[in-house]
């Protein structure tokens, strides 16, 4: 294979200015990351402790094999969403290896307001479980949660992506031979009282798990009964006369061992079939991407330094490469898998678009995976490419995106702007797993071109209208735009929101592609059926 | 010279027998008990004779069944060893009466050395000096008590058929007295069947000398020199030496003379040692005699350049002595060290199990080793706890003892608690490199040779501990992954890769003596093809690399390179450093078993061996510290005592149950607070 010769002199003071400008947004995201991991807080962990119950990150330690990898999703959610300070959403979701099986782990965090569920607690959950059915993964659900969030009720419950769609999930997977395993840790209160129900196979921790489909205070108001929580449906009450779980634990620490003797158990295989290697690190070091990218979207580099730093032994096979060359296509491996990389190299022309679409075909019809490397400004404007048909050239693109059946993997690692976000398998091409790195941008357009096109229509009035409008005032009218694209691009803003699987550090871009990947082979190869390419 | 000859015994000597024996051209019988079917002793020998159960009274003590083994084999001779037969007069009596040679004296040296009251008064009319005592038959307590204040406090209490440090008791002031007669009695009494006590002058500051002789049937008798066993515990030798530091040739004759005199007062033959006290003013004392070979005779060897066995079977043979006096001389110094399955930390508590992992220093002719045990092997309940001997050479005391230390470094068992680390810190202790010895030597340097109890631990060793894990958990992941579907995949990895954050894996040890377990967070250099971490220990940062190849770890600790060993029983890791032996359990969080048992006051065996008697009634109030149960173990009484106030619920075995280790005795139930 062709090795990536790389042109980057890492003593240039360019290379200096970006790798620090890089190292302090990822400074800034490791300062969130720590306030998140607080949970709750120091007085609610102290809490939940006293009680003799581990917080969710120690049980997902004590859950996962020694040692093992854990490839957690959307860390930063909810991050200044809400009034409250609700961190990460208040559940914990991500890929663990388990008795040597990848499987979803979701978490609640009762420290985190009890651990009940806001809008984004829930499409955090129903993201994980979405994973776990693309990629065909077992779920193991550690709940320790109070339902619903009870203000937020409106937005929480009746939709169809709301809360009843966690157990139709649980339902529908166990049908597809997903295997759903539940431990209850914590209360399990309500609706929440089915993720143990509509499970495989459940566990309650004596004397901390609670499962009731409603709770003492309204037993009481409902019938009078007056009845503990225990009585009404903890662990004896399950695992002795209702049968509502399988396993009694007599603590966290034994569920988890329970939970992994579960999975030990499911006979599991992976079903994906890929041309395997062993795993080779780039020739370069992954660091020096911080000097080559840099945070300023407008800076262009040549791409394939960063494709270099990602895939094994920095070996990148072309394809058409002097042609479309604002698209980078080509074959390499990364942690030994074979995959077929996408990567913008400016912005889209005609060719670039077809090259792009002949490119997915080629993977879809051999089965290698897919990794797009988002840096796209969009698709190339002006009656020259209208009249050469760029719109149906873009349509090609991304149809063979949008159809294309091998697991996709996206990372935005500079703007994501326009149709290029479609062309280059954004969220709404469901790939499976996007990421975005803490420089990347995203929004319909970028946060200059929205104010042009808004101030030139203004300006329009302003001429109808026969009126002044001066430079400065212009001006003024253009920045909050500006400010407002700025802040709601920011890769803060659009993970809050769950628009991408999480914010990645450029260097472990290649460990968690590995990662990832290598999650996606437990679903079994699909053949992929292409719609109409219009010519 | 005989033919064939039997060996009466088992382990180490019986090994050693044999293996002279074999150069002389004689054959060997082995016999053995039950728990010695696959010992090394039967291997070695050309043929050997099954005698019974394991206990030793039903196989090794029978005299019937050794003397119908050595009939039925054609045997001419027994060689009893030491212990066991060894100094029985019945067995002597038996051999001759089966027309057998015994190997050793005339029965009536064991007799007249056997009564160590008989002993004494031989050797006052022979003239051989005595400490002052009483030896005579009234065995009322009151008298011996009387006897005790007229010798004077501090005063000796020894069972006259008594040995080894059982049936023995020092006793400091009046008010002690009784009870450590009754006990000291109790211990003879089980031990020797005979309670029958001496009292003497307890020497405060004494030296253990003594003098190999040996005597041929023609009435000649020789003096290979001198052993120094001073060091010792519970009246046990722990090291000796030979010759004795500081011993003058003028001293030395006349000790060696008292010696062959004592030898000659009872008509001697064939090897014999003759125990002396030495006092700091060089004046000496006649202890005993030992009618047999002695377990240290290689010290005697190594600086005579005689072999002590081969002189026993001459002689047994009727062959004069091999030499005389003037043809025997002192070369270089030697040294030996008693390889005990024992738990110095806890007392010397005699310590059974499987010698899981066993490996010897290189022998040469500096270095020997006498055991008769393989990797492998059972240490029972049932015999000696002596897993080896380890005997070094040198030209002189200084570098004999720095061989003895190198030697005992490189000596690695684990899966049975040894002594090995115990005998390296003496061998290294500053007091003993400069003859600073009695035989009160090592309760006066506690502080030198004893682990401390919860103390601090070596952040290098740690390291090292998870350096292992590391690598271990690597061997298994890669042969985990061999099997995989999917080999390659970087969820085989084991270095807690996290996303945005520091790796998270967190190493757990327990180690001895400390209550809190230590984790050591380690951290994977990324995108590393080599094995590389940074490990840390408590406020330590430590930079490790290695290569694991079966038990040696060829380590790099921030730089140092070393390679050590490490012994892996079910993650009770043993690291084996040239400075120490390094012993913590390696608490794996992922092992998928969980203990229970909800936590409750219960009070276990320390180690396999049978319940002598209960001493209280259960549910009858005790306070914390009375004495509830007692076990024999190893032929020694372990007491267990109450933890709190409060009382015992139950009982849950009777005088004369065995009990194995770690078996609940009673469940204790104390007062609430």
């Amino acid at each position: 294979m062709t090795v990536i010769k790389t042109q980057i002199n890492t003593r240039s003071p360019q290379f200096a200015e970006n790798d620090a400008a890089m190292r302090e947004v990822i400074k800034d995201l490791h300062t969130k990351l720590d306030e998140v991991k607080q949970g709750g807080g120091a007085k609610a962990q102290e809490r939940h402790l006293s009680r003799g119950k581990l917080l969710p990150r120690e049980r997902i330690e004590r859950l996962l094999d020694q040692g093992a990898p854990f490839l957690e999703f959307s860390q930063l959610a909810a991050l200044d969403v809400y009034d409250d300070f609700v961190p990460s959403a208040g559940i914990i979701t991500g890929i663990g290896r388990v008795s040597g099986v990848e499987c979803i782990i979701v978490a609640n965090d009762a420290t985190t307001k009890g651990g009940t569920y806001y809008p984004l607690t829930v499409k955090k959950h129903l993201r994980a479980q979405e994973i776990a059915r693309k990629n065909r993964l077992p779920c193991i659900y550690l709940v320790d949660s109070g339902g619903a969030n009870l203000p937020n009720q409106d937005e929480v419950f009746p939709d169809r992506d709301h809360f009843g769609r966690i157990f139709y999930n649980q339902a529908t997977m166990s049908s597809e031979g997903i295997p759903q395993i539940a431990s209850v840790m914590g209360s399990c209160t309500a609706g929440g009282a089915y993720v143990p129900a509509m499970a495989d196979e459940s566990i309650i921790v004596k004397e901390q798990g609670t499962i009731f489909l409603a709770g003492p205070p309204l037993v009481k108001a409902a019938t009078g009964e007056v009845v503990t929580a225990e009585d009404l449906g903890g662990a004896d009450v399950h695992a002795r006369i209702s049968g509502v779980v399988d396993h009694y634990a007599l603590s966290d620490e034994h569920a988890l061992q329970l939970v992994r003797r579960s999975v030990s158990r499911l006979n599991w295989k992976k079903l994906g079939e890929l041309d395997i290697q062993p795993s080779r690190p780039p020739l370069y070091d992954p660091e020096e991407i911080y000097g080559i990218v840099g945070t300023d979207l407008r800076k262009p580099y040549d791409v394939r330094e960063v494709i270099a730093r990602v895939v094994d032994g920095s070996e990148f096979d072309e394809f058409k490469r002097w042609y479309g060359e604002t698209l980078v296509t080509g074959f390499a491996r990364i942690h030994g898998y074979p995959v077929g990389i996408l990567a913008n190299n400016g912005v889209l022309f005609s060719e670039s678009a077809q090259k792009g679409a002949h490119f997915v075909e080629l993977c879809a019809q051999r089965g290698i995976p897919l990794v797009f490397l988002q840096n796209i400004t969009g698709f190339m404007v002006g009656s020259r490419y209208e009249h050469e048909g760029i719109a149906k050239h873009g349509a090609k693109m991304v149809t063979a995106v949008a159809c294309a059946q091998v697991p996709k993997f996206t990372i935005l690692i500079g703007g994501s702007f326009g149709a290029g976000n479609y062309g280059m398998c954004g969220r709404a091409y469901d790939p499976n797993f996007m990421w975005m790195w803490p420089n990347a941008r995203i929004s319909v357009m970028g946060g200059e071109q929205a104010a042009n096109v808004l101030a030139q229509v203004k300006r329009e009035q302003h001429e109808r209208n026969g009126t002044e409008w001066s430079e400065a005032e212009e001006e003024a009218f253009k920045k909050p735009t500006r400010e407002m694209y700025e802040h709601q691009g920011h890769p803060y803003f659009a993970s809050a929101r769950l628009w991408d699987d999480g914010i990645l550090d450029p260097v472990q871009t290649r460990d968690t592609l590995g990662l990832a990947i290598s999650a996606s082979l437990n679903a079994a190869n699909k053949p992929t059926r292409f719609g109409v390419f219009r010519m | 010279m005989f033919r064939k000859i039997l060996i009466a015994n088992r382990g180490e000597i019986a090994c050693r027998v044999i293996r002279t024996a074999h150069q002389m051209g004689i054959q060997c019988v082995a016999v053995y008990s039950d728990a010695d079917r696959d010992s090394l002793h039967v291997k070695m020998a050309d043929e050997a004779v099954y005698l019974g159960a394991a206990p030793a009274r039903d196989s090794y003590l029978m005299i019937d069944k050794v003397i119908a083994a050595a009939k039925q084999t054609g045997a001419e001779a027994i060689h009893p060893g030491y212990g066991f037969l060894a100094e029985n007069s019945e067995f002597v009596k038996a051999c001759d009466a089966a027309d057998l040679v015994f190997i050793g004296p005339p029965i009536k040296a064991i007799e007249a050395m056997g009564s160590k009251s008989a002993a004494k008064i031989i050797m006052e009319n022979a003239g051989v000096p005595l400490v002052p005592g009483y030896h005579g038959k009234d065995q009322s307590p009151e008298l011996i008590k009387a006897e005790a204040e007229k010798i004077g406090y501090p005063v000796l209490l020894k069972a006259t058929a008594g040995g080894g440090g059982k049936g023995m008791r020092i006793v400091e002031k009046a008010s002690d007295f009784d009870e450590a007669l009754a006990a000291a009695k109790r211990e003879a009494i089980n031990g020797f069947g005979d309670d029958t006590m001496l009292v003497e002058k307890y020497l405060v500051k004494p030296r253990h000398v003594e003098f190999q002789v040996f005597c041929d049937s023609q009435g000649s008798g020789v003096y290979l020199f001198e052993r120094d066993c001073s060091v010792q515990r519970r009246h046990q030798k722990v090291i000796e030496e030979a010759p004795a530091p500081g011993m003058s040739e003028e001293l030395r004759a006349k000790m060696g003379d008292a010696a062959l005199k004592a030898a000659q007062a009872i008509g001697y033959v064939n090897a014999g040692t003759v125990e002396f006290l030495l006092d700091a003013d060089d004046s000496f004392f006649f202890m005993e005699m030992n009618t047999r070979l002695q377990v240290e005779h290689p010290i005697t060897e190594m600086i005579t350049g005689e072999d002590l066995v081969a002189w026993q079977l001459k002689i047994a043979a009727g062959l004069p002595l091999p030499k005389q006096q003037k043809d025997l001389a002192i070369h270089g110094h030697a040294f030996e060290a008693r390889i005990y399955a024992e738990d110095p930390d806890q007392d010397f508590l005699p310590a059974t199990g499987t010698l899981s992992y066993l490996r010897t220093p290189a022998e040469s002719r500096h270095v020997r080793v006498d055991t008769g045990v393989l990797e492998g092997d059972e240490v029972s309940i049932y015999y000696d706890p002596m897993i080896a001997k380890l005997i070094v050479w040198d030209t002189n005391r200084e570098a004999a003892l720095s061989r003895m230390a190198q030697a005992l470094g490189e000596y690695r068992i684990a899966g049975v608690k040894t002594n090995t680390q115990f005998l390296k810190r003496l061998a290294e202790a500053a007091p003993f490199q400069n003859f600073d010895v009695d035989t009160g030597f090592i309760e006066r340097n506690e502080d030198l040779l004893f682990t401390k109890k919860g103390g601090s631990y070596s952040p290098n060793l740690l390291a090292l501990a998870a350096l292992y894990a590391l690598l271990k958990l690597d061997q298994e992941r890669q042969a985990e992954a061999k099997h995989s579907i999917d080999p390659y995949s970087p969820w085989h990895g084991f270095g807690g890769w996290r996303l945005n954050t520091d790796p998270a894996l967190s190493l757990r040890f327990a180690l001895p003596g400390k209550d809190e377990p230590v984790d050591v967070r380690v951290v994977a250099k990324s995108n590393s093809a080599k094995n590389f971490w940074t490990v840390f220990v408590g406020e330590h940062k430590l930079l490790v690399e290695g290569r694991l190849t079966d038990d040696r770890l060829d380590a790099v600790v921030n730089g140092h390179h070393r390679s050590i060993h490490v012994a892996d029983l079910n993650n009770d890791l043993t690291l084996f450093t040239n400075d120490e032996h390094f012993n913590c359990q390696w608490l794996r969080p992922d092992l998928d078993s969980h203990e229970f048992e909800e936590a409750t006051a219960s009070l276990t065996a320390p180690m396999n061996g049978s319940v002598v008697t209960l001493l209280v009634e259960a549910g009858a109030a005790v306070k914390k510290g009375d004495s509830l149960i007692v076990i024999e173990a190893m032929k020694m009484e372990h007491t267990l005592s109450a933890p709190a106030d409060g009382k015992v619920a139950e009982f849950f075995f009777a005088a004369g149950d065995l009990v194995s280790q770690g078996a609940e005795l009673l469940k204790f139930d104390a007062d609430e607070e």
